[in-house]
């Protein structure tokens, strides 16, 4: 009989989780190394200081740190759940950017929604727009076969130019600033109690954190992801199509469906984070009407690659590299120039896009270990 | 005595199972040397370790009486070890010559140097018969020549060890032929081959020694010339073997499955398919038999609706599935042994289980709400795991990639036997397995039929299609040139039928 040998459950997910582990080590080093460079004297210092990130500034520096997760999870999620189905979607920045747009224009255009109305219907219509912008790159890749990576830049392009030019012959444009006007106070996500958590007192007077329902929001869909993915007969046949089209065409499943409603959803969660980013009070973000991608798309990609697209995952590396940035945030105040910390940041995000070949080397290490191993005894024998 | 190669005390563990126990494999220079064993019993890892894919667990290898150590196959390859692969290892994008010198490149100056590659790829071709086209890309080429290809690239690299992990199962019968001439050229030259196979005709035709392995242990090696066919199936399933199949008379019933005027176009204006009809009643095994390339996998894709025909329609249980989608005609009750199983038959990334509800997962019981019935999945995977003897590591969480290429095939038989089809499309069910295996699954197709399920079975294999078959349609160029009953025809008139010398009435 064969001998069955003890199975390796924990072992498993140690060995998965350890290639970002290791990416996040090397990218801190490399920053230790940076900060040395840069200024040495203080040097444990800031690292100190990366590594307290939000705790710098109590609880009300931790309720920054989950405000800036809140659009890195949702478009970590977008990235992350269409890689799990086969796909890469680079467009987030484009579906970002229309649903950010559909957000603003609906809260400023239908300012007699009553009540949470104002500020759920524009969530809603970004998640829409966000949908159609991935829907395009999904009907060409399932009706023609063109990559889902070259038309989703083309979207980048056309969805950044198109949102420009929109906001300039709407009426959410403010000339001077050249961005786009405050939504109304009422269309500002709420807070949702989670101010009495995260502030800091300055004197008497109270400073709350800008942390609001979009957090929520972002976990929620995290939560809903995964078990779409992992629960649902629909996300059995659209990773079944991610894996393996003709045998998923075999199977009787509708695979240009399934690669076109992957795209719609990965659109929908960058949407909803365009609108999470924007609908906030007048001292919070405004899209800026320049000629550059929004960023805040092509950031999802090392957040998923960090948390190996799991969706749970993927709400850690988000808080994380929100982290990392307060981190950074803070840094400024020891002489080093806000740059250093983008170079840091930007070492650890290259090398958790590295992670994957870092978990290949592990895999070679472990297998040159075991080759030793026998040789070992060999030799004895 | 002259060892080329000795593999001594070899053991090595995956997850959940010892895949070899123990084993010890020694190999004379110049002889051909078969290695017989269940599905999953440990050749295809057994190999791997000699290639410097895997590393032992314990055991060492020596060649020609030195230990070595064989750390990767670059390594095998510098002690002149060669291997041709269960599944084919080319670049699909690639030409024939590009694969052959891949990792083995001539480079002058930092630049590629083709033309003395070009030059040693042809002589080799020429001297050992191998006939490839070094310009065309492998995705256009047929898995014979695929083969040749791979073939050539050990050739390229002087290799003088040769393994060939089960070479036939993917070839018809003419390449298999051929195939066992270039195996005697070669060792004629002095190289030495490791052969890996499940038939038993083959070893007996080139093997001089043949090592049997069970269940991941040694079982003994012997001359092949003093040992009997049965004598190597049961040292190899420990258990006699019936080779033949033991079927009571068909009793048709009704049509269950009527194509009429099929017709489908090829790449290249010729019909590959063309107006092909014929009915497949309940209660009988109808086979299409023929030479690989005659239309008989576009027919199927047809059929089954991978493909669109161009004209005809298709009837099944009174309706008309002519332009039903795959789903409607599965859920009508098609079942479907399809030719690729890497392909179409398994999502190699999902476990077992996940593979075996590949059609059933959105069925009541499977779902509910579009919720997944995992506990119902685990059932029926672990007793058709039971029922099918389908052997890997970690019961229905192995992941499919880890599965022997037997086990993975008997999953897929098992998977659309047990959707309990009307109507059974079944090509090459038995490709990769062992004897027993075959006995089985041979077994439940005539289960089937006496059910009163129409089956239709296409094999390149004439004895399976002689002893399973109650009808024979016979496919030439794309049109049904025979219909015959197995008592009234010899294989010597199938074969002219195949190859387009004799026409009987279609
Ligand atoms: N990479 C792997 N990971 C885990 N298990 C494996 C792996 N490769 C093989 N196995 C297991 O080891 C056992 C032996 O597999 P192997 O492929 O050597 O069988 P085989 O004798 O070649 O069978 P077949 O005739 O079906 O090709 C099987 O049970 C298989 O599930
Ligand atoms: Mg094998």
């Amino acid at each position: 009989m064969m001998k069955k040998t003890r199975g390796s459950g924990l072992g498993g997910f140690a060995a998965s989780v350890l290639p970002s582990l290791i990416a996040i080590i090397v990218g801190l080093l490399f920053g230790f190394i940076i900060l040395l460079i840069s200024n040495p004297a203080q040097a444990v210092q800031g690292l100190k200081v990366i590594l307290l990130g939000g705790f710098n500034d109590g609880l009300f520096g931790v309720g920054q740190t989950l405000y800036y997760a809140t659009p890195l999870i949702l478009t970590g999620l977008s990235v992350g759940f269409a890689f799990k189905t086969g796909l890469f979607n680079i467009g987030a920045s484009g579906q970002l950017i229309t649903g950010a747009f559909a957000a603003i224009w609906t809260a400023v255009n239908c300012d007699w929604l009553p009540g949470p109305l104002h500020w759920i219907v524009p969530i809603l219509a970004a998640i829409l727009v966000g949908g159609l912008w991935g829907a395009v790159p999904g009907l060409f890749k399932s009706l023609l076969g063109v990559n889902e990576v070259i038309a989703c830049i083309m979207m980048n392009y056309i969805g950044m130019y198109g949102v420009n030019y929109l906001i300039k012959i709407s009426n959410i444009y403010d000339k001077l600033k050249n961005q786009t006007v405050s939504v109304p106070s009422s269309a500002a996500l709420p807070n949702g109690g989670l101010e009495h958590l995260f502030y800091k007192m300055r004197g008497n007077f109270v400073r709350f954190s800008s942390i609001n329902i979009g957090f929520y929001i972002a976990v929620i869909a995290a939560v809903v992801i995964y078990v779409l993915l992992t629960k649902t007969t629909f996300g059995y046949e659209l990773k079944a199509c991610g894996y393996n089209r003709d045998a998923s065409r075999f199977a009787g499943i509708n695979e240009k469906r399934s690669v076109l409603m992957s795209m719609v959803i990965a659109g929908m969660l960058s949407g909803a984070a365009g609108a999470v980013m924007y609908l906030a009070k007048s001292d919070g973000l405004h899209i800026d009407v320049i000629e550059v991608l929004a960023t805040q798309g092509f950031n999802g990609i090392p957040v998923a690659l960090l948390g190996l697209s799991n969706p749970i995952g993927i709400v850690f590396s988000g808080i994380f590299i929100a982290h990392l940035n307060q981190g950074g945030y803070y840094l400024q105040k020891l002489n080093y120039m806000p740059e250093i910390i983008d170079i840091i940041i930007g070492a650890i995000i290259y090398f958790a896009a590295f992670s994957l070949i870092v978990r290949n080397v592990i895999a070679a290490l472990a297998r040159r270990r075991e080759a030793k191993a026998v040789q070992g005894k060999g030799n004895e024998r | 005595m002259d060892y080329v190669i000795e593999m001594l005390h070899i053991v090595k563990d995956f997850p959940g199972i010892r895949a070899n126990d123990d084993i010890t494999l020694q190999l004379r220079r110049g002889e051909i040397h078969a290695l017989l064993g269940e599905n999953g019993a440990g050749k295809s890892t057994l190999m791997s370790i000699l290639f410097g894919l895997y590393q032992p667990d314990g055991g060492s290898i020596r060649k020609d009486g030195k230990e070595v150590r064989i750390n990767d196959p670059n390594d095998a390859n510098a002690l002149g070890i060669g291997m041709v692969h269960q599944h084919f290892k080319l670049v699909h994008n690639f030409t024939v010559l590009e694969n052959i010198i891949l990792g083995a490149e001539t480079v002058k100056n930092g630049r590629l140097i083709m033309g003395e590659a070009r030059k040693k790829v042809m002589a080799l071709s020429e001297k050992y018969h191998l006939k490839v086209d070094p310009d065309a890309k492998i995705e256009d080429i047929t898995v014979g020549m695929q083969q040749r290809v791979e073939i050539l690239k050990m050739l390229y690299r002087d290799n003088e060890i040769l393994i060939f992990d089960e070479p036939t199962a993917v070839l018809t019968p003419q390449e298999i032929d051929e195939l066992m001439k270039i195996m005697k050229g070669l060792t004629a030259e002095g190289k030495s081959i490791l052969f890996i196979t499940h038939k038993l005709n083959e070893i007996k035709a080139v093997a001089d020694r043949c090592s049997v392995l069970r269940k991941g242990r040694y079982i003994g090696t012997v001359d092949v010339a003093d040992t009997t066919k049965e004598e190597m199936s049961e040292m190899m399933v420990g258990r006699k073997v019936n080779f033949a199949v033991d079927k009571a008379p068909a009793q048709p019933g009704e049509v269950a499955f009527s194509v009429k005027d099929l017709t489908m176009r090829g790449p290249h204006g010729k019909n590959v398919v063309n107006d092909v009809s014929f009915d497949v009643r309940r209660g009988e095994i109808v086979c299409i038999a023929g030479i690989d390339g005659n239309g008989q996998s576009e027919l199927v894709y047809a059929l089954t609706g991978l493909m669109k025909q161009d004209r005809g329609t298709i009837m099944m249980k009174g309706h008309d599935i002519s332009h039903a989608t795959i789903r409607a005609r599965n859920d009508h009750g098609l079942g479907h042994i399809p030719e690729d199983r890497h392909r179409y038959g398994l999502v190699l990334d999902y476990s077992l289980a996940e593979n075996m509800v590949l059609k059933s997962y959105h069925k009541p019981g499977f779902q509910k709400h579009g919720f997944r019935n995992f506990t119902r999945m685990n059932e029926v995977t672990d007793q058709l795991i039971e029922r099918f003897d389908i052997r890997s590591g970690q019961g229905g969480r192995t992941v499919a990639r880890s599965m022997s290429g037997g086990n993975q095939q008997k999953a897929i038989v098992a998977r659309e036997i047990f959707t309990d089809p009307d109507v059974l499309i079944a090509v090459q069910p038995t490709r990769g397995l062992d004897v027993g295996a075959i006995e089985y699954i041979h077994k439940q197709l005539v289960d089937a039929r006496d059910a009163g399920k129409a089956v239709l079975l296409v094999s390149l294999e004439l004895d399976e299609v002689m002893n399973l078959s109650d009808r024979i349609l016979v496919m030439f160029e794309g049109e049904i040139v025979a219909d015959v009953r197995p008592g009234d025809v010899t294989v010597q008139e199938l074969g002219l039928y195949m190859a387009g010398s004799k026409r009987g009435k279609a």
